[in-house]
């Protein structure tokens, strides 16, 4: 049964990573697209705002989401009161937390890659009577993959590791929102040193893996 | 067929103020180093906007302030060779030229088996053969020149706009490229205008030498005319000091 509760966590860290990393990547490239390529007013403010969960506390980061999506959040008392589903304390908050914490990783990277795409690449390709959308998938998108994959990795690893804002929304619940660093969190706390022992050596082996992809590809941007 | 192209920018405090027409012919725009020649080329194609002016080609207005209209690069006629050619490195030689195989107006999708008839005659047209599967840094420098200029010329454009893309090239290719640009312009029979800081290259080449002297015109004429009569002291010192010309 505690070896299953171990597994269990393995398998949902892996499981909101995984779909947490799928969003960031739709929603990240057009985004590190638009701030990368585009000039309008509040350029910057949109990358702060994108950025501030890297260097925010993850706790901070937590607050607000709670503020938001909590059943009484701004956004998250619509949902209620339409669907009487919160959010909160559900797996799917775990995702939402990682989601957030690990989408400047994705964005950041992959901007610096569109940026280093040699301009007059792009001006070829609107001279050769191609669109901006055309352009941006079979020009700029192949030249900036080493980016955007570096960027994917990395937030993989981050959704992985993401423990404070996943906390606050999704708490603690053994068997439902007990993702691989809370389980370490509980499991140290009640002295369970051996299963912690495992997890750690896990979480580090994860982490080190995708590291080390993560600067293979980022070496290699074009 | 003509091409009148007058504009205005400023840039960064250089004012680039020019007007001149050109036919079917080769035009050279010549000049130093931020004259506005490769400024110009850009203004034309539609990749950078002129403050006041218009770029008109045959009756077809393609940028006019006065009206507000300004077409954009991929709806202008124009092949454009880049001074570093600008070939996609992650397409192979014929995946390049076959990028270029886009209808020139815009209107209809070429077909599959256009786009590569097209592309098959390019290959044979500029001496590719054998060379389709290769990567741009798999190949010479003069190949690389003939890539560009078979994917600007595979849409079929109305003009050849080319931005210095014989700088990088040393002398004996350079001669050689220079022939083979002439050949290519008298078969497809479309007007051209090459950007070049060379003046020999402009006075071999060029059926009309355009020169540009801080963002001004300073002489425009066919290379004996420039010969025999300077506008002024800037040309005379051009002139006196190219070899060919003494």
């Amino acid at each position: 049964m505690e070896e299953e509760s171990v597994l269990f966590s393995v398998r949902l860290s892996l499981q909101v990573a995984s779909i947490s990393t799928i969003l960031i990547i739709i929603s990240g490239i057009p985004v590190a697209y638009i701030l990368a390529r585009k000039n309008f007013k509040g350029r910057e403010f949109l990358d702060m705002l994108c950025t501030l969960p890297l260097v925010l506390p993850p706790t901070v980061t937590g607050y607000y989401l709670i503020v938001l999506f909590g059943r009484n959040g701004l956004i998250g008392s619509f949902v209620y009161q339409w669907t009487g589903w919160s959010i909160m304390f559900t797996w799917y908050a775990a995702v939402l937390a990682s989601y957030v914490v690990a989408l400047p990783l994705m964005i950041k990277t992959v901007r610096a890659a569109i940026e280093s795409v040699d301009r007059n690449l792009v001006n070829a390709s609107y001279t050769l009577g191609h669109s901006e959308i055309d352009t941006a998938l079979k020009v700029i998108l192949p030249l900036a993959k080493r980016g955007i994959v570096a960027g994917a990795v990395l937030s993989f690893a981050r959704s992985m590791g993401e423990f404070g804002a996943t906390l606050m929304l999704a708490g603690n619940l053994p068997g439902k929102t007990e993702t691989m660093p809370i389980a370490i969190y509980s499991l140290s706390g009640s002295g369970e040193w051996s299963k912690a022992h495992l997890l750690v050596g896990m979480m580090t082996l994860i982490s080190g893996i995708f590291l080390y992809i993560a600067n293979r590809y980022s070496k290699r941007i074009i | 067929m003509s091409l009148q192209v007058r504009v205005e920018k400023k840039v960064n405090g250089f004012f680039l103020d020019i007007e001149w027409q050109i036919q079917n012919e080769l035009a050279v725009l010549f000049g130093f180093s931020g004259a506005g020649k490769s400024m110009t080329l850009q203004l034309i194609a539609g990749l950078a906007e002129p403050d006041r002016g218009v770029v008109i080609l045959d009756d077809t207005v393609y940028f006019d302030s006065s009206s507000k209209k300004s077409a954009p690069p991929q709806k202008r006629p124009f092949g454009y060779v880049f001074q570093d050619l600008a070939l996609f490195p992650h397409m192979t030689v014929l995946q390049n030229i076959l990028y270029g195989a886009v209808d020139i107006s815009g209107r209809k999708r070429l077909s599959k088996k256009e786009k590569s008839d097209r592309a098959d005659e390019m290959i044979q047209r500029f001496r590719l053969t054998g060379l389709e599967a290769r990567y741009p840094n798999e190949i010479s420098g003069g190949q690389k020149q003939r890539v560009a200029l078979a994917r600007a010329l595979i849409r079929q454009p109305s003009m050849l706009l080319l931005d210095e893309p014989f700088s990088a090239l040393d002398l004996p290719l350079r001669l050689e490229m220079r022939k083979f640009l002439k050949e290519v312009r008298d078969q497809f029979n479309i007007p051209a205008i090459l950007v070049t800081h060379d003046f020999e290259e402009a006075a071999a080449i060029s059926d009309k030498i355009i020169i540009y002297e801080h963002g001004k015109i300073a002489q425009i004429g066919s290379p004996e005319q420039i010969k025999s009569a300077p506008a002024n002291r800037y040309v005379a010192q051009l002139v006196a000091s190219c070899c060919s010309f003494q």
